[in-house]
């Protein structure tokens, strides 16, 4: 045992001599896997994608393993030019993260798609599986430049790179409103890049570099703040802002993420948003640390809440399975904003938490997508209210569906009990308790749409009534359910971890005792008092939403919608207010409003940031 | 006034209207063309910044004639406006051909925001 352990050790100590070599395999395989698929043509690409993953997660756990043991951020210079001449690739202890989150989901969704997305057999490629593996290839790229890019302007190009993969991939199905929701996409997205880019050359034409290292050390050198820098940061923000869908600028998240294959919802959902988001924390975090302390955290911070409660009240609201998640997708993101203002009191609770957010949600979203994928693919439809039956047809992928949600709604030991939990001590710490109360109200809202949703799936009358059992409903593949299942065990099993895992995202800076953070919330989550004091209210809200779900033999499925049809006072009071969130969501994804919000927004950062330093 | 102020204001007037354009026209395509008036303005900027030197605050009366870094950002930023503009337009030839038309003010996935009896029963997919 010593003596496996003494070879690792030596193996890492081999790695770290040779210095950030390591950085540069994350961007290789996706790259040189996208321009040999196209030149050796389909024929075996799932495979060789699958491939190239394996290797990707295994270059990422080697670049954590090195980063972990290191204690210090790697750097790799392209050809040995040191910015601001050349280009750096870098990765601290929160790039590693996202390195190795992004290429687990990858590997998973390779697998998952295997069977979706075939080419081999006859030889004849289907268009759309060779253009989705080629894309998926396209989209990895564009993430880990994203996580190791250090250069303001290589960002935006990384960026760009990841929407025009991810564009098609919603596309990829080819009919009216995929497309339509596509274009949304893009154009909405461009926009956001758009001011990004304007607010690059702003910072370019204020401190002449565009390295984030270099402008940290000029723009904490200033004794104040320029007009260009804060215009060029309220820009910045507002169009990562507008990448990342965060709230009220959503108008093009749910129908893209609801349209696309299962697999590149997936994807989509688990990572793409991430990566704006990631931006928008380097920028704020790292390129200008004294932004926390200015009046735009709470800008922030109320967005997400905002998020968190208008996507899950509209998500709880769905008829459809698929636009359920991804509004719940919508939600989750709100919660990563919250580390904005808890960052400002409490910078090492409050990082550790978003981070775990980021990993814990990745794994359970893709998980949920890939379930719904098969529920969709087996009855032919994603409706909620017709779903009955399908527990028995397909117990692991519902149970793979129940476990994610358990584990974004925050039980003991799931990654989302983690992340409540680091949130909320840094929301008592910094004395900002209103941001607890919004996680414990979206936690809630999040039991009610997943109770829901079970509660059909278990209970719910047949649309099959009378017919022999099981005839319409196709079987998945058994990979895919393992697949999605094995996800959803990672998102809730995150919290087992040894503490020393999680020392990864405090590596690169300075008082982030991330592992310290979570053994202080691990301590004490599995006693008795705790846990039934967590689990009450989730079973009390569970419990009120499976009494609204007809049971088999009762009313027929059809008038079958819990919240709207309720007769008592309580039901309608509820679905009042579930229909005039439901409007005010609908109103806000016009494409003017959204337009007017992000002008809006961007006056208002701007605001908050005038005269600060 | 001189020139680079000149070009300074011409292009935050192309971004202004760029960006009237995408928010307020209904048409994807012009949309689309909004999008490249923005951008258009800010590869101006760059061409200001580019003649006036970067980081003016810092190097301010250096003499400097010219700066090559922005010129080399501006031609990666000028393809990859010009790949958006590709794959945009394909999107929305492809959209007109299956008939989904060529505006984005309504919303296909999930057009009755208001419920209907048809949504009530949970009928919304086709």
């Amino acid at each position: 045992m010593t003596q496996a352990q003494a070879l690792v050790a030596a193996g890492i100590r081999d790695l770290t001599d040779l210095g950030g070599v390591v950085l540069v395999f994350p961007l290789m395989l996706p790259i040189t896997g996208l321009l040999l698929g196209l030149v050796l043509g389909g024929r075996y690409l799932g495979r060789f994608v699958l491939l190239l993953t394996l290797l990707g997660l295994g270059a990422a756990l080697a670049i954590a393993a090195v980063v972990l043991v290191g204690g210090d951020a790697l750097q790799y210079l392209l050809g040995g030019w040191s910015p601001p001449l050349g280009v750096g690739l870098r990765a601290d202890g929160l790039s590693a993260v996202m390195l190795v989150t992004s290429a687990l989901v990858m590997l998973a969704v390779a697998l998952y798609a295997q069977r979706a997305f075939p080419i081999t057999g006859d030889g004849s490629e289907t268009r759309s599986s060779l253009v989705f593996w080629l894309l998926l290839l396209g989209v990895w790229g564009g993430l880990n430049t994203v996580f190791l890019g250090q250069d303001l302007f290589t960002l935006f190009v990384a960026l760009e790179l990841l929407t025009f993969s991810a564009v098609p991939l919603v596309a990829l199905g080819g009919k009216p409103e995929t497309l339509a929701a596509a274009l949304r996409y893009l154009l909405f997205a461009l926009l956001g890049s758009a001011l990004y880019l304007l607010g690059a050359v702003l910072i370019y034409g204020t401190y002449g570099t565009l390295d984030i290292a270099l402008l940290a050390e000029r723009i904490a050198g200033a004794d104040r703040w320029p007009p260009s820098l804060v215009a060029a940061i309220a820009l910045m923000t507002v169009g990562l802002l507008a990448k990342t869908a965060l709230f009220p600028l959503h108008l093009w998240l749910p129908p893209a993420h609801a349209g696309a294959p299962p697999a590149a919802s997936a994807v989509l959902s688990a990572l793409v948003v991430k990566a704006s988001f990631f931006l928008v924390l380097r920028i704020w975090l790292d390129m200008m640390p004294g932004l926390l302390a200015t009046a735009g955290v709470q800008i922030l911070g109320a967005m997400g809440a905002g998020a968190i409660l208008v996507g899950n009240l509209v998500a709880l609201r769905q008829v459809r399975l698929k636009l359920l998640i991804a509004y719940s997708t919508l939600a989750q993101i709100g919660y990563l904003f919250l580390l904005f203002p808890l960052a400002a009191g409490a910078e090492a609770l409050a990082l550790t938490g978003g981070t775990l957010q980021v990993v814990s949600h990745a794994c359970a979203k893709a998980a949920m997508f890939m379930a719904a994928g098969l529920i969709a693919a087996a009855l032919g439809h994603d409706r909620i209210g017709e779903l009955g039956g399908i527990a028995r047809a397909l117990p692991i992928t519902v149970l793979a569906f129940g476990l994610a949600g358990l584990a974004l709604l925050g039980l003991q030991p799931s990654g989302g009990y983690l992340v409540k939990t680091l949130l909320t001590s840094a929301a008592d710490a910094s004395g900002q308790w209103w941001w607890g109360l919004v996680m414990q109200a979206g936690g809630l809202l999040t039991a009610a749409y997943l109770f829901r949703v079970l509660g059909y799936a278990l209970f719910g009358p047949r649309a099959d009534e009378g017919r022999p059992p099981n005839l319409a409903i196709k079987r998945p593949g058994r990979v895919q359910e393992l697949v999605a299942l094995l996800l959803a065990l990672c998102a809730l099993l995150l919290g087992l971890l040894p503490p020393v895992a999680f020392d990864l995202t405090g590596v690169g800076r300075a008082g982030v005792d991330a592992g310290a953070a979570v053994s202080v919330a691990m301590a004490g989550a599995f006693d008795w008092g705790k846990l039934w004091g967590d689990l009450w209210p989730v079973l009390i809200v569970g419990l009120l939403v499976l009494c609204a779900v007809p049971w088999p033999g009762g009313r027929p499925a059809a008038d079958a919608d819990s919240v709207r049809v309720s007769s008592s006072v309580t039901g309608r009071a509820a679905a009042v207010v579930g229909l005039v969130f439901e409007r005010v969501d609908a109103a806000l994804r016009q494409w003017p409003v959204a337009g007017l919000s992000l002008l809006l927004l961007g006056l208002g950062l701007a605001g908050s940031l005038v005269g600060g330093a | 006034m001189s020139g680079t102020t000149l070009f300074g204001l011409g292009a935050a007037a192309l971004v202004g209207l760029g960006l009237y354009g995408l928010i307020c026209q209904p048409g994807a395509l012009r949309k689309i063309l909004a999008f490249n008036l923005m951008g258009s303005g800010i590869f101006l900027l760059f061409g200001v910044i580019a003649k006036r030197g970067g980081g003016a605050l810092f190097a301010a009366g250096t003499g400097s004639d010219g700066d090559p870094v922005p010129q080399a950002l501006v031609i990666t930023g000028l393809v990859v406006a010009f790949a958006a503009t590709a794959i945009a337009v394909a999107l929305l030839v492809r959209l007109a051909e299956t008939g989904g038309g060529t505006t984005l003010e309504t919303d296909a996935q999930d057009a009755p925001a208001v419920p209907t009896d048809a949504n009530l029963r949970g009928e919304r997919e086709p």
